[in-house]
């Protein structure tokens, strides 16, 4: 065998572990195909939190109250640009640090917001002041003055035409002051071949690139890989800062676990994207606590508590930020996305004990958040696993769930999860992901010819507006697809140039180091509005809408008279539109170049910025009032669902999940009365609707039980102890309910409750 | 072809009955209680008038949702005012290999004919059914319902010989139900029976008292409290037999 790494190192590291093409070569679902073992069984064999867990948790428990009571942030750096080595090693508390089985801060101390300035110092100079910290004057002429950030650079190059949008928010969300994030570093590869196998390979792809033909494509990958080198050794630095060598594999449990944070640690500390994914790491764990275990060189309380303090980190994760950007992605997440079950290719599930122990942190240590934990559904799962997760659900809140049925077909049997809900191939692809066209905006500005009806300013094309007395179908339907045409063009022109400028001034270099070189790139478009303008639509055909204009002649309100069928209710006079709506859409994105080759793809996802959405955006003629929030996602509209759940289900369900590669995100609240009257019940009524939901082909669901009588007693008396780590899913992550802003409680609360009387 | 008279579906039921269940109910009702959440199916008017194969088409749209366990429950009003149609429903339900569950006062029930002969051919389709003890005492029946419960009692033995399975539902109401001896007495009567898979106690709730003002009809408990979740718990172990 052409084994990859000396045998002297590999004998130690390999030791007991089968499988070859992983051995040859830099293939981590391979090994984990030939080493994982299926776990059949149920949570009996868990173990409470250790000593040393309850006493960590509590003293971070206690940070995050200060965090909390000092108005979100702890503190921010002012003075060290964030880099692999800016830092000396950082613990939860000095003197618990010996308790401390998996270590490595982002900064020296802990919940402290790193200073991070390449993706714009506008913004990392903002995000420090607001929270009453003055970033070092010497350091922002540097980066005004003497290095260009990516906002800089994006923002010399925007149109007026694509600053117009922005500003008017037909496109929000726009990557253009921070990381874009998305990019899952192959973290795995850390742990299972170590650092200078890895700088090896890399150093190989550098050699051969560009050697026959030099073209711009492969001077700039070149450039790439050698920044991806320097940040291999930096994350060897790194690890050495708190006394560890990363150089050789990991030789056990402890380590794995220790290497492969290190990877991810790299990750967070030079980019702070709007996600930023830990990814598919539960089953590759369990391969070496599994080893151990079997040498009787770990106990399964030493196995949990690696897993606990592993997830510590991950609930530790900060990045600096603006009040806006808190608008837009409210609760302060990070997405540190991660995913456990799921089925191989060959048939086999890929169910753990490593699965239950992560699900099992949330009993240990308490809801929480992050990291957001992500269960790959099937209803071939094996039953003990199906009702554990679903005990945890009904008791937490904390968990999402994804179809992989309709995944694996697409990504494989080794994708991680990038953001809230989005697939990638890990190691193999990264995504080109930003913002979303709002399509309930863009209605209107077919009705009105491209104007803005709340600043009156000319956004769109100088298309004829509609002038009829009453709403007609076929003349808004031709003008609404002219003005989509218009803005899913300048959309991905916009993603284009962002991109670009990204990949300049802001490139991912440690996580694209732990990425195949020559690697498979996707373009995520997103969009928000959809329910509502599937309502509007469905109005104008089944109802009379009277449009009402205002002085100048613009449709600011409607009349509806009549009944209309409505999305959400598994009707499909209305579930038509929705499925044209999501097809048009990806049709026209599919007609445009996308930056470096990539593939587009499209999201229903609106993550909380529904709100924001919603606040900028005129009436619609499906009755929903100027300013009001959008739904989330592809949830139907507030008030609509009139058949029950099951009904609301269905028609998410009936969304091609192939039209939308990037996810589908849906959202259900379900008050504990209504999923059953005892936890037994709910856990089993719980996955078998997922069991349904999931077999008609839809792609998520976050799942929520809680009856609203508790949140509206969390936001008025948000100081009781109970309250303190009450996690709810919203689109696509979850956050605790008390760092939600009031607006976006308050809608949290409105949105429809499944309860049975 | 009999239609059914239907006051609504609801897609999602997973308290009423085993499992994850499409829920139907009828319109139309006799028993005039006085906790009633469900006042808006009283009426025997027609509302919406559907066949027992459209009914089925709609409820197998749910179908991947039942697992092993799920299935179709009928409800009201009263089901069994429009047994007819209800034999139809279930016979075309079991032909569909769907699990078949009555919610049922048990006050329309006779041993005279034609009834009775429906009666037990409608059994013959159904897997469960769940039936209300409203009150133990005759007269405290009459006083909360309208009806006496002596045939009420009867169906519960008449099932019991029949091997039937049934749920016992039992609604506790503060100042009404709610009382130790009457408890104890519903348990007592309950013994009788061997065909009990489960029985629940279900607390007083208020949030139907509304439709009754939409009716214009007085609604006599406005101010009772829902009992507590102990003393609801304490209830339920009497009915069962364990305190």
């Amino acid at each position: 065998m052409l084994a990859c790494i000396p045998e002297e190192i590999t004998k130690k590291a390999w030791r007991g572990f089968t499988g070859r093409k992983w051995q040859e070569d830099i293939n981590v679902r391979e090994f984990i195909q030939n080493n994982y073992t299926m776990y059949d069984g149920d949570e009996s064999f868990l173990e409470g939190p250790t000593e040393a867990t309850d006493k960590l948790w509590g003293r971070l428990q206690e940070l995050q109250k200060e965090e909390r009571a000092k108005g979100g942030v702890l503190e921010c750096e002012t003075e060290v640009v964030s880099s692999l080595t800016s830092y000396g090693p950082g613990y939860i508390d000095e003197s618990l640090k010996d308790l401390e089985q998996i270590v490595g801060l982002q900064t020296d101390k802990p919940l402290k917001r790193a200073f991070m300035p390449y993706g714009g110092i506008k913004m990392a100079e903002q995000a420090a002041a607001t929270y009453g910290y003055q970033v070092n004057p010497a350091l922002i002429k540097v980066f005004n003055e003497y290095h260009k950030t990516h906002n800089q650079a994006v923002f010399d190059a925007y149109t007026p035409e694509m600053k117009r949008a922005r500003h008017s928010h037909v496109i929000t969300g726009l990557p253009d002051t921070y990381g874009r994030g998305r990019i899952v570093g192959d973290y795995r590869r850390v742990a299972l071949y170590g650092l200078d196998y890895l700088i090896k390979m890399k150093k190989k792809d550098l050699f051969y690139c560009g050697g026959i033909n030099m073209s711009e494509e492969h001077i700039r990958l070149r450039e790439e890989i050698a920044e991806q080198i320097r940040a291999l050794n930096g994350m060897k630095e790194m690890a050495s800062i708190y006394g560890f060598d990363i150089s050789e594999p990991a030789k056990n449990a402890k380590e794995a676990v220790q290497w492969l944070y290190f990877g991810y640690l790299a990750a967070i500390k030079t980019q702070n994207g709007a996600a930023m994914s830990v990814g598919r790491i539960s089953t590759f764990l369990d391969i070496y606590i599994q080893r151990d275990l079997q040498e009787g060189t770990i106990t399964e309380k030493e196995a949990q508590e690696l897993i606990d303090h592993l997830v510590l980190k991950f609930r530790m994760v900060k990045f600096a930020r603006i009040p806006s950007y808190n608008e837009l992605f409210s609760g302060d997440p990070v997405w540190a996305t991660l995913e456990m079950a799921g089925i191989g290719m060959d048939g086999r599930h890929m169910v753990t004990k490593n699965d239950f122990r992560f699900l099992h942190t949330l009993e240990n240590m308490g809801p929480s958040p992050e990291p957001n934990l992500t269960v790959l559904y099937s209803h071939r799962l094996p039953e003990p696993f199906k009702r554990y997760a679903a005990r945890i659900s009904v008791n937490t809140s904390s968990i999402q769930y994804e179809n992989d049925g309709v995944m694996r077909p697409v990504w494989g049997d080794d994708y991680s999860i990038c953001c809230c809900v989005s697939a990638t191939q890990t190691g193999k692809e990264i995504q080109f992901f930003g913002a979303r066209a709002n399509l309930a905006k863009c209605l209107i500005y077919a009705l009105n010819g491209g104007v803005e009806v709340t600043t009156g300013e000319q956004v769109g094309p100088e298309i004829a507006p509609v002038t009829t007395e009453y709403l007609e179908y076929d003349e808004v339907m031709h003008k609404f697809n002219a003005m989509m045409s218009w803005l899913v063009e300048l959309y991905v022109n916009t993603l284009n140039l962002i991109h670009y400028m990204h990949d300049k001034y802001y490139y991912e270099s440690a996580e694209m180091a732990l990425i195949d070189t020559y690697t498979r790139r996707t373009f995520a478009t997103g969009i928000a509005g959809f329910s509502h303008v599937v309502d509007s639509l469905c109005a104008i055909k089944y109802a009379k809408v009277k449009p009402i204009r205002n002085d100048d002649g613009l449709i600011v309100d409607y009349e509806i008279e009549g009944d209309f069928p409505r999305y959400g209710n598994d009707d499909e006079r209305a579930d038509e539109i929705a499925i044209w709506l999501l097809k048009a859409f990806m049709k026209k994105v599919r007609e445009h170049h996308t930056y470096r080759n990539s593939e587009p793809t499209t999201s229903i996802l609106t993550i909380t910025s529904n709100v924001v959405y919603g606040k900028a955006t005129g009436a619609t003629p499906d009755g929903r009032k100027s300013g009001a929030p959008f739904a989330p996602g592809a949830n139907p509209a507030y008030g609509a669902e009139k058949n029950g759940l099951l009904a609301s289900l269905n028609s998410v369900a009936k969304l091609p999940y192939e039209f939308a590669l990037d996810g589908i995100s849906n959202t259900q609240t379900i008050s504990p009365d209504a999923l059953g009257h005892t936890d037994e019940d709910r856990a089993d009524n719980l996955w078998h609707i997922l069991d349904g939901y999931f077999k008609k082909g839809a792609h998520h669901l976050n799942v929520n039980v809680f009856g609203v009588d508790k949140l509206k007693d969390c936001m008025e008396h948000p100081e009781k102890p109970e309250y303190a780590n009450f996690t709810i899913r919203v689109s696509g992550y979850a956050v605790k309910f008390i760092d939600l802003t009031r607006e976006q409680q308050l809608d949290v609360i409105a949105r429809s409750e499944h309860r049975v009387l | 072809m009999i239609k059914g008279n239907i006051h609504s579906t609801e897609t999602f039921g997973s308290v009423d009955g085993p499992g994850v269940r499409f829920l139907i109910f009828l319109q139309g009702c006799s028993m005039r209680c006085r906790y009633c959440h469900n006042a808006d199916t009283w009426s025997t008017r027609e509302n919406r008038l559907m066949t027992a194969e459209e009914l089925l088409d709609t409820a197998e749209r749910y179908r991947s949702y039942w697992g092993d366990d799920g299935g179709i429950t009928v409800s009201g009003g009263e089901p069994l005012l429009q047994i007819g149609f209800l034999i139809e429903l279930f016979r075309e339900a079991k032909r569909r290999g769907i699990n078949t569950c009555l919610d049922t006062s048990g006050q329309p029930f006779t041993r005279k004919e034609p009834f009775f002969s429906r009666f037990c051919e409608l059994l013959e389709y159904t897997d469960l059914i769940m039936a209300d003890i409203k009150h133990i005492d005759e007269n405290e029946h009459r006083a909360l319902t309208g009806h006496g419960n002596k045939n009420i009692l009867d169906m519960l033995g008449f099932l019991s010989s029949e091997n039937k399975p049934v749920w016992i539902r039992h609604v506790l109401v503060p100042g009404i139900t709610d009382n130790d001896e009457y408890l104890r007495r519903t348990r007592s009567f309950i013994e009788t029976l061997t065909n009990v898979e489960k029985i629940e106690v279900l607390p007083y709730h208020s949030l139907g008292a509304y439709k009754w003002n939409e009716l214009g009809v007085p609604y006599t408990l406005e101010g009772v409290m829902p009992p507590s979740p102990e003393r609801t718990a304490t209830a339920g172990r009497i009915l069962r037999g364990e305190e």
